[in-house]
C-alpha cells in the first residue's frame, strides 16, 4: 500500500500575521454533521448528552463541541451513535478552520462580512452563517478578539488570500 | 432590501435565492385535474402589491421561507419557515 501524506487544508497557506491581527489554523480531529430526523430533535439532544456530555445547542450558539451549523444541523467535534434519531455524516476533513484574533480581528472581518460582529451583539459562543466575501462561512466568536471561521476545504486558500488582503487593508489605515 | 430570517435574524437581500410563487407549496392531490395541474405548475400572477413568495436562505442556514413582501413598496412583511407554513 502507498504510504499517503495527509495535508491539513490550510498546510503551506497559515499562519500569517498583519498589524494587530493573526490568522493560525485550527485542525479538528473529527467533526460529524447531525441532522436529527423530523420530531426528533429532543431524543437526538439527549442522546447527544449521554455521550458528549451537551445536548443540540440553540440556534445561532455553540456549547462546548456542539456548534449550532445551519437550519436543522449541528457540527459535533466527535463522533457519536445515534441511529434512528438523526442522519450523522463525517465531515472532519471537509472544512478549513481558522482562528484570527487580535485587537484588530474585529476590523478585518468587517470589511469582509455584512454581519454585525461586535462584541456588544455577537458575543462568545455565538454563531452566524454567512457570506465572507462571495464563500458561505460559519463564524463563531471565541473570545474578546477571536474568532473561528469555516469554510468548505476547497475554499481554504481563498479564505486566506481574502483575510490576507483586508489584515493588510487594516493595517496600511 | 433585507430579510428578517427566523433563524439569522435580518439579513441582506444578497444571501437569499428567489425562488418563486409560495403557491407552490400547495401540491395538487394525484388526482387532481388538468385544470389544478395547470394552474400548480404554469399560472402565476404578476402583482403589483402584496406577494408571497419562496426565498431560500442559500449563504446563510439553509432554511426555506416563505416572505411575503409588497412588490410596489418594497417593504418586506414577514418571513415564515417554510416547514411551519400551513398547507
Amino acid at each position: 500500500m502507498a504510504k499517503l501524506i495527509a495535508l491539513t487544508p490550510c498546510a503551506g497557506l497559515l499562519p500569517i500575521a498583519h498589524g494587530a491581527a493573526e490568522v493560525t489554523e485550527v485542525v479538528p480531529e473529527c467533526l460529524v454533521s447531525v441532522a436529527p430526523y423530523a420530531g426528533q430533535n429532543k431524543a437526538t439532544s439527549a442522546r447527544l448528552k449521554e455521550q458528549v456530555g451537551t445536548g443540540l445547542s440553540a440556534v445561532n450558539r455553540r456549547v462546548g463541541g456542539v456548534t449550532w451549523f445551519g437550519h436543522g444541523t449541528w457540527l459535533v467535534a466527535a463522533d457519536v451513535a445515534l441511529d434512528g434519531l438523526a442522519a450523522v455524516t463525517d465531515q472532519s476533513d471537509a472544512w478549513a478552520v481558522v482562528e484570527i484574533k487580535g485587537a484588530g480581528a474585529t476590523d478585518v472581518l468587517a470589511r469582509l462580512v455584512p454581519v454585525d460582529l461586535r462584541a456588544q451583539v455577537f458575543k462568545k459562543n455565538h454563531v452566524a452563517k454567512t457570506m465572507l466575501g462571495h464563500m458561505s462561512v460559519a463564524i463563531v466568536r471565541t473570545g474578546p478578539d477571536a474568532f473561528e471561521i469555516m469554510v468548505m476545504r476547497s475554499m481554504a486558500q481563498t479564505l486566506v488570500h481574502d483575510l490576507d488582503v483586508a489584515m493588510r487593508g487594516v493595517t496600511a489605515r | 432590501m433585507r430579510i428578517t430570517c427566523p433563524n439569522c435574524g435580518e439579513r441582506d437581500r444578497r444571501e437569499f435565492y428567489y425562488q418563486g410563487d409560495a403557491l407552490a407549496l400547495g401540491r395538487p392531490a394525484d388526482d387532481a385535474g388538468l385544470d389544478d395541474w395547470d394552474d400548480y405548475l404554469h399560472n402565476r400572477d404578476n402583482p403589483a402589491g402584496d406577494t408571497r413568495d419562496l426565498w431560500f436562505h442559500e449563504a446563510g442556514c439553509g432554511a426555506w421561507l416563505v416572505v411575503e413582501r409588497n412588490t410596489v413598496t418594497h417593504a418586506v412583511h414577514a418571513a415564515t419557515l417554510a416547514e411551519k407554513v400551513k398547507r
